[in-house]
């Protein structure tokens, strides 16, 4: 499997999506630029974390704009595999790949953590490793991360089974608490309708090694290789 | 013209003036006397520090670079290097609590790139007032966003520190910021201007008027009007310090510059005097050629704005079409504002005309350097008088006071505002006695460091700065991390006060005196001095930041208590030792008594056994009673395991109870250990000549602490974790 790890300018987890993949999963990765306009026949594309072009203006809102993501929308369409991780996901909802929008923490902080999630989706290249109610520990680092989309997108999404992790506590239960920035229906990650474009605030690549605290990251690209 | 208001706005004396007449044979132009004023300042020349600063050490089989450079260095085998530095923030933050912490933030990350290292760590201690008034409350909370705005943005972990709280710091708020960066050794880059001819470039931001003066602020007191300076303050653009981070670090691995240096504190006047003063050169540079903001500025501005996230390099002329293209790349510009000259003198022209024309030498090297007046100040006669409080029967209610006192208390609210994770390397998440860090690759970690008990150095000067240095390396054993390096950041009061004067010197010598013992190299860091508000001075307060190395990490441990049924072991002795605890501040509003006694020969010998111990796998946890002593550090070790592990222990040691469970006499680890390893252990100790005794157990959900048979104080696990878990929380809640 051969990903491709997307740098704007202001990724900062473009090196350890990138070291997740190639040096502890020893897969072909490479990074793509955001200046051009070559996906170099990736099977994957990585959108990192990070506080692309600042994050000035509002998270991902110029990052859409980068010359690259003309091939990552039609790759996308073409039914391309894509994850978008924290920034990576701000950027595919302002890319329109994925409905809704992002508002700040509801306590109005930056929050970096461990939380737990729920897999709600075990059918999708990106979970497929996993079981349905499976608590994964992995952590969070955002200040944008409070999920809002109106009801009836909501319905809908919850009707195609396109939510596929919720923020839980330990036991798996949704609560307030655990909700940690107030993202309606605790959704933590979202795929789109046809099931190839993920993306999810926490950083699956920080989990990856026992020495980080949690392998539960692996998972979801464990799932990517397998499928 | 120059007149004695003009240089008193200057903060240069009469005779500095005439200094600088004599230097360069005729009177400055404004310009020139703003150089002079920025250079010359307490800031930029150490002149109130440099003769005592002499007194550290320096030297050691692995520094590569001493003090004197953006930072310092050590080699740390198989082809690596350690840059790191501290620096302090505090002026700025008093004024602008988030710019000015926020900047403080990318000064140092530029200190460190600006070496050719990548900065994977950063570190701060903070210290702020009491809670209880609002306006410590949102100098706080500006601080702490303003190093997680610039931080996380720019994607360098904040892994650690340390925040105190004292009424001392409620108008001089401390914010000390500590960056480590990790380079390959045969590609580090000095702030060299070699090769005359060679072209001079500018990257980054353009020059605003922000940060005019801000070195000369950080040298001089604050009054009541303090507030109006605001405009000094500089902003931060994280955004464009991470280009230029990439930018220099990818012009620095294709080996296309000569030197470089970052502009900082006094902006293009420190850089392009810095520069050749060191390689022995000049500089000529054109102003109309600077990137610049705003229309009209004036040379003078120009020289000395501070605006951030700019840098100075110097090229060979075959390779600055390539630097630009990487700059290029990464969307910004690299201009060519001049070259490297063989004369030796700084040369500026603005609009045809030289506007400043001095030795680069008489602006570096020859601010003239004081010998201060020191004398033993007369408050230390007083507060060293200690009359201790009566003994109670139960002190269960006493524990959850002082491990609810915020200086105590979890940080979780502070660091989980930061990004301690991006990167991948952290081991250890903070909270723990130090930082950890894996080198990706490798089998050895890195621990970091801050420390600095300041009311120690406020009791009792030369034990505080020895404790200081004691302490911090204490951190690093209880992570298996034996100490490489020291930086250090002393932040004190008015130097033209002989009381603080002899602080400052007492409290150098006490860590020289520790350096020593430990044979750990001091190589670099920052003096802060003028921490007086409204004629109010801060404690004396050294900030040592520590950097140490793990042989293996795979046998890293943690504070916290891991196992029921382990037995819990204290290396080192229990003393009557109250004075200046946090016990009797807290508790009684107490700065009194002598700070706990140091024996570094003792100290040395049960930190070495700890990282032994740690080393050889024999522990599960290790921890040190620092502030709120014994008790806490086993409230602590009960919190951190994660599992509620409760414990019992059993002292008999024949000292007032207080003292036994709230005094913080140096040279004790606390480790919990299995039973069947447990004479390894003492077998160790006592090769070393270290006095090792089991004093309890883990396990239940209490902690409960005995003396000779008889508790004298008892909490669950859960309302330990909840008083320490809840109270920073709670004392921040709006009123």
């Amino acid at each position: 499997m051969k990903f491709g790890v997307v740098v704007f300018p202001g990724s900062n987890c473009d090196h350890d999506t990138f070291f997740a993949l190639k040096g502890v999963l020893h897969q072909e990765t490479v990074y793509l630029w955001h200046k051009n306009h070559d996906l170099q026949g990736v099977d994957c594309v990585v959108l990192p974390g990070g506080f692309s072009y600042g994050d000035y203006l509002r998270s991902g809102a110029i990052a859409r704009f980068s010359p690259l993501m003309q091939e990552v929308r039609e790759f996308a369409e073409r039914g391309g595999l894509v994850l978008g991780i924290c920034n990576g996901f701000q950027v595919l909802l302002e890319l329109g790949l994925l409905p809704g929008a992002m508002l700040r923490n509801k306590n109005l902080k930056f929050l970096c953590q461990f939380v737990h999630l729920r897999v709600e989706n075990p059918e999708t290249p990106f979970t497929r490793r996993s079981r349905r109610g499976q608590v994964l520990q992995i952590p969070i680092a955002h200040f944008d991360g409070q999920y809002f989309a109106p009801a009836e997108t909501l319905s809908d999404l919850e009707a195609h089974g396109q939510v596929v992790f919720r923020y839980v506590d330990e036991t798996g239960e949704t609560t307030e608490k655990a909700n940690v920035n107030g993202s309606a229906a605790s959704i933590a990650g979202l795929i789109n309708r046809h099931g190839n474009v993920l993306g999810m605030m926490p950083h699956p690549e920080r989990a990856s090694e026992a020495l980080l605290g949690s392998e539960d990251g692996r998972l979801i690209f464990e799932s990517l290789i397998q499928s | 013209m120059i007149d004695p208001k003009l240089l008193s706005d200057h903060n240069l004396t009469l005779e500095e003036y005439e200094r600088i007449v004599s230097l360069i044979g005729r009177e400055p132009n404004i310009t020139e006397l703003g150089i002079f004023s920025l250079m010359w300042s307490e800031h930029c020349s150490y002149k109130s520090s440099k003769v005592h600063l002499k007194k550290l050490p320096t030297k050691g089989k692995y520094v590569i670079q001493g003090p004197g450079e953006n930072a310092g260095i050590i080699d740390i085998g198989e082809g690596l290097a350690v840059v790191f530095k501290i620096e302090s923030h505090n002026h700025p933050s008093f004024i602008e609590p988030f710019q000015g912490a926020a900047t403080g933030i990318g000064g140092i990350l530029r200190d460190i790139f600006t070496m050719g290292a990548r900065p994977i760590a950063l570190l701060d201690s903070l210290r702020f007032g009491p809670l209880d008034n609002p306006r410590n409350r949102a100098i706080l909370d500006g601080v702490v966003s303003g190093i997680s705005s610039y931080g996380n943005s720019i994607g360098v972990p904040t892994v650690g520190g340390e925040v105190y709280f004292n009424e001392c710091y409620s108008k001089n708020p401390l914010v000390n910021v500590f960056c480590l960066g990790l380079a390959e050794k045969d590609k580090i880059f000095y702030a060299k201007a070699e090769g005359a001819g060679n072209p001079v470039l500018y990257v980054g931001s353009k020059t605003g008027r922000d940060g005019i003066h801000g070195a000369t602020m950080a040298s001089a007191e604050f009054g009541k009007e303090t507030e109006q300076k605001r405009p000094n303050v500089q902003v931060g653009d994280p955004f464009k310090e991470k280009l230029l981070l990439e930018a220099c670090l990818e012009v620095m691995d294709k080996g296309l510059i000569v030197g470089i240096q970052d502009m900082g504190a006094a902006g293009l006047t420190c850089s392009t005097a810095e520069m050749p003063a060191k390689s022995g050169t000049g500089i000529s540079i054109n102003l109309d050629l600077v990137p610049q903001r705003e229309e009209g500025m004036t040379p003078y501005e120009i020289m000395l704005s501070e605006s951030q996230e700019r840098m100075l390099l110097v090229a060979k002329k075959e390779n600055v079409a390539e630097v630009q293209r990487v700059f290029g790349k990464w969307d910004l510009d690299a201009v060519d504002i001049g070259q490297v000259t063989a004369g030796r003198n700084l040369r500026v022209s603005f609009r045809g005309e030289t506007v400043v024309d001095v030795p680069v030498d008489a602006v570096v090297n020859l601010c003239p350097i004081y010998r201060r007046p020191s004398r033993k100040p007369a408050y230390l006669r007083t507060v060293q008088k200690l009359d201790l409080p009566a003994v109670a029967q139960n002190y269960s209610a006493a524990l959850l006071k002082v491990i609810a006192s915020p200086t105590i208390a979890s940080k979780r609210w502070v660091f989980r505002q930061y990004d301690h994770m991006v990167q991948t390397n952290t081991a250890l998440l903070p909270g723990a006695d130090a930082a950890v860090l894996r080198i990706k690759g490798q089998k050895k970690g890195l621990a970091m460091t801050l420390d600095g008990n300041a009311l120690y150095c406020y009791l009792d000067p030369p034990a505080g700065g020895a404790i200081a240095v004691a302490e911090a390396c204490r951190n690093l054993a209880c992570v298996g991390a034996r100490p490489i390096g020291v930086t250090n950041c002393l932040n004190f009061g008015n130097p033209e006060k002989p009381g603080i004067m002899w602080q400052f010197k007492k409290i150098v010598e006490g860590m020289a005196e520790a350096c020593r013992a430990f044979e750990i190299p001091v190589t670099g860091g920052n003096v802060s001095f003028y921490n007086d508000t409204e004629g109010i001075s801060v404690h004396p307060t050294p900030v040592l930041g520590i950097v140490g190395l793990i042989d293996e990490l795979d046998r890293l441990v943690g504070p916290g208590f891991k196992q029921a049924g382990d037995s819990v072991v204290l290396l080192g002795e229990n003393k009557e030792e109250l004075g200046g605890s946090e016990y009797l501040r807290a508790g009684f509003g107490l700065e009194r008594g002598r700070p706990p006694g140091i024996d570094l020969d003792k100290e040395r010998a049960v930190q070495e056994v700890c990282i032994e111990a740690i080393t050889g796998g024999l522990v599960r946890s290790a921890h040190d009673p620092s502030e709120g002593g014994l008790a806490v550090c086993a409230a602590e070790s009960c919190i951190l395991g994660g599992e509620d592990i409760g414990c019992v222990l059993d002292l008999d040691d024949e000292i007032r109870p207080d003292a036994l469970l709230f005094g913080e006499t140096q040279s004790r680890i606390v480790v919990s250990i299995s039973k069947t390893r447990l004479p390894m252990l003492l077998n160790l100790a006592a090769k070393r000549g270290v006095t090792a005794k089991v004093i309890g157990e883990t396990g239940g959900k209490d902690l409960i602490i005995r003396q000779g048979g008889r508790e004298i104080a008892r909490q669950s696990v859960r309302s330990l974790f909840e008083a320490w878990e809840n109270a920073l929380p709670e004392a921040l809640l709006v009123r």
